[in-house]
């Protein structure tokens, strides 16, 4: 990572726990996880916080739906890491493959509810633009999305347009696909916590 | 209207720990980099690029900030206010188009 304290600045417990994980998942610990053991006080306690909330807290929409949406926004950042890492988390959490791969190839054709659809769209418009009206609210809600999901789904999208700003800009490691899948069973068994 | 949740109040507690906790860099300093407002360079450069294009961010943005004296802890602390603030500002704009849907239906 582009900060040496991101690669270096840990105390020796936190140095023991990155051992233990690479020991038992065969893996490299993922700079994301790196990144939010570093002065937890100051980012990574309270983002862990919101974003677990925001992915596995109560919703209506479904763990893989919002790994989706987390996929989908880190496309609209061009956030390579994130892209692949919540890709993969998506593919495992819904066991279709093909079904998030044609979300990111073509949204408007891909089989997917017509909720999850307008809810997509509105999300990549106010990554994209910064900026979302009232008209493009109305279209999520008359494609039967509930207002308290339009809201859930408003915080998935904070909390990717925050990590995919860091992944990036601190140069987040694109791991191998392996290391994306692992990463991903280990986000579907524990969230982000 | 909705009401404010549990993870709106998550979102609102990084927020203020960020912005008015204990840190390296000034309370002065991370508002304007969370605002992405009135940084003088060289620094104005990698927190436009944090809050508008991050996938553009280079080695070159940190070298040109470490050398204008910021330290590693207050860079770490600059960038994540300038991350946090942008996916903010686009929180509150989908939150408040919402409402305003949500009115419209209301008066109906």
């Amino acid at each position: 990572m582009r900060l040496g304290v991101l690669n270096n600045g840990y105390g020796p417990g936190t140095k023991l726990l990155f051992a233990l994980i690479r020991l038992l998942s065969r893996h490299p610990v993922p700079d994301a996880a790196r990144l939010v053991f570093y002065r937890p006080d100051f980012y990574g306690s309270r983002a862990k916080k919101f974003t677990h909330e925001a992915m596995r807290g109560p919703s209506a929409w479904s763990v893989g739906d919002r790994e989706l949406m987390a996929a989908y926004v880190s496309q609209a950042n061009e956030s390579a890491f994130c892209i692949s890492a919540h890709s993969a988390t998506a593919r495992q959490a819904y066991q279709d493959e093909p079904k998030v791969s044609a979300v990111l190839a073509d949204l408007e054709s891909a089989p997917v509810e017509e909720g999850l659809r307008a809810t997509l769209r509105m999300l990549g418009k106010l990554t994209r633009e910064g900026k979302a009206g009232a008209d493009d609210m109305r279209h999520v809600l008359s494609a039967g999305v509930s207002r308290q999901q339009v809201a859930d789904a408003l915080a998935v999208c904070a909390a990717f347009n925050t990590t995919n700003r860091l992944a990036d800009a601190f140069g987040f490691e694109v791991l191998s696909p392996e290391g994306f899948e692992a990463g991903a069973k280990f986000l579907l068994k524990r969230g982000y916590r | 209207m909705l009401t404010e949740d549990k993870k709106r109040a998550a979102y609102r507690a990084l927020q203020d720990r960020i912005l008015t906790g204990e840190g390296r860099a000034s309370p002065e300093k991370r508002a304007r980099a969370f605002s992405n407002a009135n940084f003088c360079q060289p620094l104005d450069g990698l927190i436009g690029k944090v809050a508008s294009r991050p996938a553009q961010v280079t080695d070159s943005d940190f070298a040109a900030a470490r050398a204008a004296g910021f330290s590693e802890d207050e860079l770490f602390e600059l960038v994540i206010c300038a991350a946090v603030g942008q996916s903010a500002r686009l929180y509150d704009a989908g939150l408040a188009a919402l409402a305003d849907a949500i009115a419209d239906e209301e008066d109906r």
